[in-house]
């Protein structure tokens, strides 16, 4: 399969199937902060492997990565990607505690990156189970790995089963936002790496196989 | 004193730089930054290898900055073609690391030492000595090479930035 010659067609099934996921993962955010949590449509990035570092700000920034491989019929990736500053926001606002840091002392704080793991369980568990119901294709979380380290080192690790066979991937990008738009709102980032050999998986499951 | 400027070198990339200019590759994970040099001549060529091998490429056609194997051939070649013998070069190597305990009994999670083997053995091929390496971990690298003073800087988000 040639990831450019993917049909008008297939590009928007793959775009409902992150619709659906986003929705139900922005529901369970909501629960977890109990706040409203918007999703933006999700957008398909067929993109070289440096365009993916400048996706999240370049291969250098700092971020906070939890991964989740996709255990089942369809194996993939899905990273939840924060900013320092969101996760630690989110942290406060699941343990109602303002003073958490990520980084107290200079050492990672075992609580906060169990809150982490936590939320990120549940809003990729939720994800993928919408997926996985809308395509009738066996999906499932693995569990959580957890890095704060530059966006390049994190990533890399969801590029390397697609890099065996092309030069660039495909990304099913969503963001999450604070719908209320506080200044230190909660945003997120949820990416979609199906593994080259999911996309026949998912289009045969659509009936959508044929170009 | 002329400027100084610094050439980027992408992931699956590689360059090559002469001083006063310097050469950088942001966000090494699993991948490996290998710096094949000649400090007389004040040249080095940079590559952000991303895997072991060419012959387990799946391509029709490979992009040959991709893997250790080719991507050496390729510095090699450009610095002989500048003028440089063999004999004369040296490397310096980071990277490597494994960013994730994913225990799938899949060789992909443990890439990146087997970036570093690949790079080695490579090396070794064309009797390249290694002077330093920094490898390993399971944390990011970002590296910028100095042809000017044969110095590798090495900055790390929580181990800080050393000099190699």
């Amino acid at each position: 399969m040639n990831y450019q010659q993917l049909s008008h067609l297939q590009l928007d099934a793959l775009k409902e199937i992150g619709n659906i996921g986003a929705g139900n993962a922005a529901t369970s955010m909501s629960k977890l902060i109990q706040k409203k949590v918007d999703m933006e449509v999700p957008s398909i990035d067929i993109v070289a492997f440096d365009e993916v570092m400048e996706m999240v700000g370049g291969a250098e920034k700092i971020i906070v990565g939890i991964l989740f491989q996709i255990l089942g019929e369809a194996p993939g990736m899905v990273y939840l990607l924060f900013s320092m500053e969101e996760a630690e926001t989110l942290v406060q606002e699941m343990t109602n505690n303002n003073e958490f840091t990520l980084f107290p002392e200079g050492e990672q704080d075992e609580l906060a990156v169990s809150a982490l793991q936590e939320a990120g369980n549940m809003i990729a568990g939720s994800y993928l189970s919408a997926l996985s119901d809308f395509t009738n294709i066996n999906m499932q979380p693995s569990v959580p790995h957890f890095s704060v380290d530059m966006a390049g080192a994190i990533l890399t690790v969801g590029l390397l089963q697609v890099s065996e066979v092309y030069d660039y991937a495909i990304i099913i990008n969503t963001k999450m936002n604070d719908a209320e738009k506080v200044q230190k709102g909660i945003n997120g980032q949820l990416l979609l790496l199906p593994s080259p050999e999911s996309f026949n998986k998912i289009f045969q499951a659509l009936g959508i196989q044929e170009l | 004193m002329s400027k100084q400027s610094v050439v980027k070198v992408g992931i699956a990339d590689l360059n090559i730089v002469t001083a006063p200019d310097v050469i950088r590759t942001s966000g090494l994970g699993s991948c490996v930054g290998v710096v094949i040099f000649n400090k007389n001549k004040q040249i080095a060529g940079m590559a952000h290898v991303m895997l072991p091998d060419s012959n387990l490429g799946k391509q029709a056609t490979i992009n040959r900055y991709k893997y250790a194997d080719t991507a050496i051939d390729i510095l090699v070649e450009e610095l002989m073609s500048r003028g440089i013998r063999k004999p004369q070069l040296q490397a310096k190597i980071a990277g490597g690391a494994q960013m994730f305990q994913i225990n799938t009994g899949n060789d992909m999670m443990r890439i990146g030492k087997r970036n570093v083997e690949a790079v080695l053995t490579k090396l070794a091929e064309h009797k390249i000595p290694v002077i330093s390496s920094d490898v390993g971990g399971n944390f990011g690298r970002t590296i910028e090479f100095d042809p000017q003073t044969g110095l590798l800087k090495i900055r790390t988000i929580t181990k800080g930035e050393h000099v190699i």
